[in-house]
């Protein structure tokens, strides 16, 4: 069935038919109309789940721990200084291996006070243990709510999704609701491995823990994100067979015989693809790749997105300070180890929801293919 | 405090739960045993207000047939909340061993 929804209604339609047993969630703008939707479906009894209101983002998560770990299946959605707020417990969650599944509103962080897009906000959480998927569309994200249930029940680690503020939360668009009895089919009920009752035996979670086992618990971290790659792939080869969409972690747009590669994400992933088609009608052997998955990272499609090109760029809408952007940082490290390197240009564009249109996407691709980088940021759309 | 019969002996990374755990459940781990004061009653002055089982973070208040305060010492850590909240200053903690 089709249905014109808006990036953050997707999400709300995403936990509805992936079946979100407790939704816990304090509203923030831009992602308050997830949350007003999703009250509104446990009112009206289309999504049997519990809606808990909470004081804050650091409740609301740490509610979503005491859900999953209960053996429910937990959902939340927050942006920005919300998710900042939340970050003690996002350790939480991935340290006590609870497949919590979140929707991230990409808000430039503040001051100054800021609602527009960049992904500061979902890059500075890196090292919390979480997967990490950065959509493109409407579509992808309502697909993206129900595989990410999936994987992350498999592995045992939370897993979120990010939307580009206002780009994706506040633009409607017409996409197809997966049936709800396919979905069904593809995820079946959360089967936990924890229950919090002590009478029927259940012990007590993230009890101390000296030198002795904190590393080899740490090691077992590791090993499920390198396990959810893998299994990121298996479903969605699988998605792809049931539903007719596919989502690579790395997703090539015209490189089949491109000579050089730009490397983006987000929806500059949907404005750079009319830029490609731009320098392939001036005869430049161009391509562009999306990065849809940041944690784990997919360095090996990474580096056989790289090979042979003679040149690559890489497009970032966020800064590490005193650094450089955090793709370009990633894709490098990626490619260190193979014996070819091509020369990569870094650029950083967007920033605070700066609107990073065909234009300048299209000088990006000219400074890749007729210049060679001399500095790791190359500051695109800025007045300098 | 009896032997945990859910022991386990983990010698190596196979061995761990994905997340770290009690062994068996708090049924079984009385944390009473980091205790070294204890609540003590006086039921002349108490009038069974039901203070001291709202606060207790431990949940080890329960109340007696006459609905005075009974405290499960098997569990109490003796952090001496109830006695810091008791509005008549009825409940004592006494150093264990004493």
């Amino acid at each position: 069935m089709k249905k014109v929804l808006t990036g953050n209604h997707a999400v709300s339609y995403g936990a509805m038919i992936a079946r979100a047993e407790v939704v816990a969630a304090y509203p923030i703008t831009p992602q308050t109309q997830i949350v007003e939707k999703l009250s509104e479906m446990c009112a009206d009894g289309d999504l049997d789940a519990r809606f808990i209101k909470v004081e804050s983002e650091h409740s609301a998560m740490a509610a979503c721990i005491g859900a999953s770990a209960s053996g429910a299946r937990a959902f939340t959605a927050t942006s920005s200084q919300g998710l900042a707020l939340m970050d003690e417990m996002l350790h939480w969650a991935s340290h006590a291996r609870l497949p919590i599944v979140m929707a991230n509103i990409n808000r430039s962080l503040g001051p100054p006070w800021t609602i527009w897009t960049d992904q500061n906000d979902t890059i500075s959480r890196r090292d919390t243990g979480w997967i990490q998927f950065y959509c493109e569309s409407n579509q992808e994200v309502i697909d993206t709510m129900i595989m990410a249930f999936k994987i992350a029940e498999q592995v045992k680690l939370p897993a979120f999704l990010t939307l580009d503020s206002f780009y994706i939360s506040h633009t409607s668009e017409a996409e197809e609701l997966p049936n709800q009895k396919l979905v069904d089919e593809y995820l079946s009920k959360y089967q936990a491995e924890t229950d919090l009752d002590p009478t029927k035996g259940s012990p007590a979670y993230g009890s101390l823990t000296t030198d002795q086992w904190y590393f080899e618990l740490q090691i077992k971290m590791q090993r499920a994100m390198e396990q959810a790659y893998d299994i990121i792939l298996k479903e969605n080869d699988l998605f792809e067979k049931m539903f007719g969409r596919s989502y690579l972690p790395v997703e090539g747009y015209r490189t089949d015989d491109a000579d050089y590669v730009v490397f983006v994400s987000g929806t500059i992933a949907s404005t750079i693809k009319d830029a490609i088609d731009r320098a392939r009608e001036n005869g430049i052997k161009v391509g562009s790749a999306k990065v849809r998955l940041f944690r784990p990272f997919p360095k090996a499609m990474i580096r056989e997105m790289a090979k042979g090109r003679k040149r690559l760029g890489v497009i970032d809408r966020n800064i590490s300070y005193g650094s450089e952007g955090a793709f370009f940082t990633e894709i490098k490290g990626a490619l260190y180890s193979q014996s070819e390197h091509p020369e990569i240009h870094g650029f950083i564009a967007g920033l605070g929801g700066r609107d990073v249109t065909v234009d300048s996407a299209y000088e990006m691709i000219r400074l890749v293919v007729e210049t060679s980088p001399e500095k790791d940021i190359n500051w695109q759309g800025a007045k300098l | 405090m009896a032997k945990n019969k859910y022991f386990v002996e983990i010698k190596s990374i196979d061995d761990l739960p994905t997340m770290a755990k009690t062994m068996g459940s708090m049924m079984v781990n009385e944390t009473g045993s980091w205790r070294n004061v204890y609540p003590v009653v006086d039921k002349d002055a108490c009038t069974r207000c039901g203070i001291c089982w709202k606060f207790c973070p431990d949940v080890v208040v329960s109340e007696d047939a006459d609905g005075y305060p009974v405290f499960n010492l098997d569990y109490c850590k003796g952090c001496g909340v109830c006695a810091n909240e008791c509005p008549k200053s009825c409940i004592a903690m006494i150093e264990e061993g004493k």
